[in-house]
């Protein structure tokens, strides 16, 4: 009987097996440490019901409540919060010796960075549904009126939260990729997440801001991600959808390019 | 045939050397240790060999397929197990090695074949759905060398593949690498700075200090170079030159009252040194071990300068911030 040494398979294939190796990996250990979910499920729906609540029993926007003006937002907030973060996970698997098993075998760096970002969106994906499906209950309850979640618009949505997960996981492996600590991931992790959450209209709205104010936020790829899940689920929106989803589809390849670049000049 | 050619492989970093001009042949089969103390460049040499960093000049082939120009051919080729815990704890060991299969591409069929055989080989069958978090340090680190070889590589890399287990455990992983070296029929590469261990398994070894091999032969060649049994005579008004003058006294040195002597044929000639350094409190004759080998190359032992941070202490430390 010979033995296979080496070259089981042709080399895209095991790009694509790696590819799903990677995620493999990631979809077990998100199931099985189901406090991931549900924090990153609680930590939307404080802001939601009680920033939304508390500024709503006095603030309107464009003539919906503010809780209602600021679910997309929410939205938003949550995936992008949750897929830098996802970028903490290389720095852990660089603390003992995964990383160099993974780095090791024959897959090219190119499927071991798309991996990761698939591995990482899907976490992001289970937690997008999960929020959508209590937007469409809270609506239904009463709490969030004139928020519409039917199937057309849950796609789209579904569209617009994927891209800009794709792009922050990809933002968070870059930053991961070059960090060798935690703690400073979570410093560099946060010194952008706050600019790019405050600073993209998830709380406010972006028509008649102040003139130094304006071009920042205008600069912040979220503020589209934003504008354009809020023209989806409540009709409020400044830009074209067509626009809204043209700049945050090149952010994330942007983003994707440099991931790639990052991954492959990693060494151990 | 040589599988493993090193041919001037050089690593600078920016103020040190790691790696200084090696030269060494590994001939496919055989068990082979590089032996040192910790930061003599046994893991960096490993890291270039299995293309994890890149050599600042010199090369390798590793199954005649160079290091540098061919990475993707020397990784289907080998098979690793790192120093520091490298399986995910939140998984079950079927689990890593199913990740592992996927990651070299195994079709299905035969990866499901292999994790059956080497979880055999191992003794883990009856725990492969445990999640690794569960396993004590040396089931893991039996997990991680069954990962090493289910792919079928041509040489399997250990590096330092019982740091931090206790004694029993270490016997146990010696067990198992000498098992799989019959059944599996591979080439094992060893670092260690355990010089049992490096008697104990490897047909052939290099002692490297400072980036250097200092000597490279089988343990017993090494010892034989040594020169003799190790004599230490412990007594008052010792007559070193007259001892220095016997043919069969290879190296004289003096501690105090205390002199330690290399002696050829100890056996024959013990009795001659007796008679001439007259009255003695004490007497011991040791073959030399591996670590007087060290010491006669470096002027140091190779245990100057503890492992810093464990195997267990890490994985405990990893699991700890997860």
């Amino acid at each position: 009987m010979g033995r296979e040494s080496y070259g089981f398979q042709g080399e895209k294939m095991n790009n694509l097996k790696g590819i799903y190796a990677l995620w493999y990996r990631e979809f077990k250990v998100f199931v099985r440490e189901k406090s991931r979910l549900g924090f990153s499920v609680i930590n939307p729906l404080v802001w939601l019901l009680v920033v939304g609540g508390g500024l709503g029993s006095v603030v309107s926007i464009s003539g919906v409540n503010y809780k209602t003006f600021i679910y997309p937002g929410i939205l938003i907030q949550s995936v992008v919060f949750s897929s830098i973060f996802f970028g903490v996970y290389i720095i852990l698997d660089k603390k003992i010796d995964f990383l160099k098993e993974v780095l090791v075998a024959p897959i090219s760096r190119t499927a071991m960075f798309v991996g990761k970002v698939v591995g990482g969106s899907t976490d992001a994906l289970i937690e997008i549904v999960t929020l959508l499906v209590i937007g469409y209950i809270l609506e239904s309850m009463g709490i969030l009126t004139g928020v519409s979640i039917n199937f057309v618009s849950g796609i789209v949505s579904l569209g617009f939260l994927l891209t800009t997960t794709v792009a922050m996981v990809s933002l968070g492996l870059i930053i991961g990729s070059q960090m060798e600590s935690t703690e400073g991931f979570q410093l560099v992790a946060s010194f952008l997440l706050f600019p790019l959450f405050f600073l993209s209209g998830a709380l406010f709205p972006i028509t008649n801001l102040p003139s130094w104010l304006s071009p920042i936020v205008l600069l912040n790829p979220i503020t589209y991600s934003v504008d354009g899940l809020r023209g989806v689920l409540i009709g409020i929106s400044k830009f074209n959808i067509g626009l809204d989803f043209g700049v945050i589809g090149v952010f994330a390849l942007i983003t994707i390019s440099i991931g790639t670049y990052a991954f492959k000049r990693m060494e151990v | 045939m040589n599988i493993i050619d090193i041919k001037n492989l050089t690593k600078k970093y920016k103020e040190i050397t790691a790696v200084d001009d090696l030269n060494l042949q590994i001939k496919e089969g055989e068990i082979f240790g590089l032996l040192g103390p910790n930061g003599a460049g046994k893991t960096t040499t490993l890291l270039m060999l299995t293309t994890l960093r890149k050599p600042s000049s010199g090369t390798a082939t590793i199954n005649n397929f160079d290091i540098v120009r061919q990475p993707d051919n020397v990784r289907k080729s080998i098979g690793i197990v790192f120093q520091d815990p490298s399986s995910d704890e939140i998984l079950t060991g079927y689990e890593n090695l199913k990740l592992h299969g996927l990651l070299y591409g195994m079709p299905g069929d035969l990866a499901e074949r292999r994790i059956k055989e080497v979880l055999e080989l191992v003794d883990l069958t009856k725990r492969k759905n445990d999640m690794v978090k569960k396993y004590s340090g040396g089931m893991r680190r039996r997990l991680e060398i069954a990962r090493g070889l289910m792919h079928h590589p041509k040489v399997l890399f250990l590096d330092e593949p019982t740091l931090g287990l206790d004694p029993q455990a270490r016997g146990h992983i010696w067990g198992y690498i000498k098992k799989l070296a019959q059944e599996e029929r591979i080439t094992i590469v060893i670092t260690t700075h355990y010089m049992d261990e490096a008697d104990n398994l490897c047909g052939r070894l290099a002692i490297i200090d400072k980036g250097k091999i200092i000597v490279s032969g089988s343990s017993r060649e090494l010892k034989k170079k040594f020169g003799g049994d190790i004599v230490r005579l412990k007594a008052r008004n010792l007559n070193i030159s007259a001892l220095k003058k016997l043919k069969y006294v290879n190296k004289v040195e003096k501690r105090d009252d205390e002199v330690s002597l290399t002696v050829e044929d100890t056996n024959e000639h013990l009795q001659e040194i007796l008679v001439l350094v007259g009255k003695v409190e004490s007497v011991e004759v040791h073959s030399p071990t591996l670590d007087d080998v060290f010491i006669h190359y470096t002027g140091r032992t190779i245990r100057e300068g503890a492992p810093e941070g464990g195997w267990a202490e890490k994985a405990m430390a990893f699991r700890a911030k997860r």
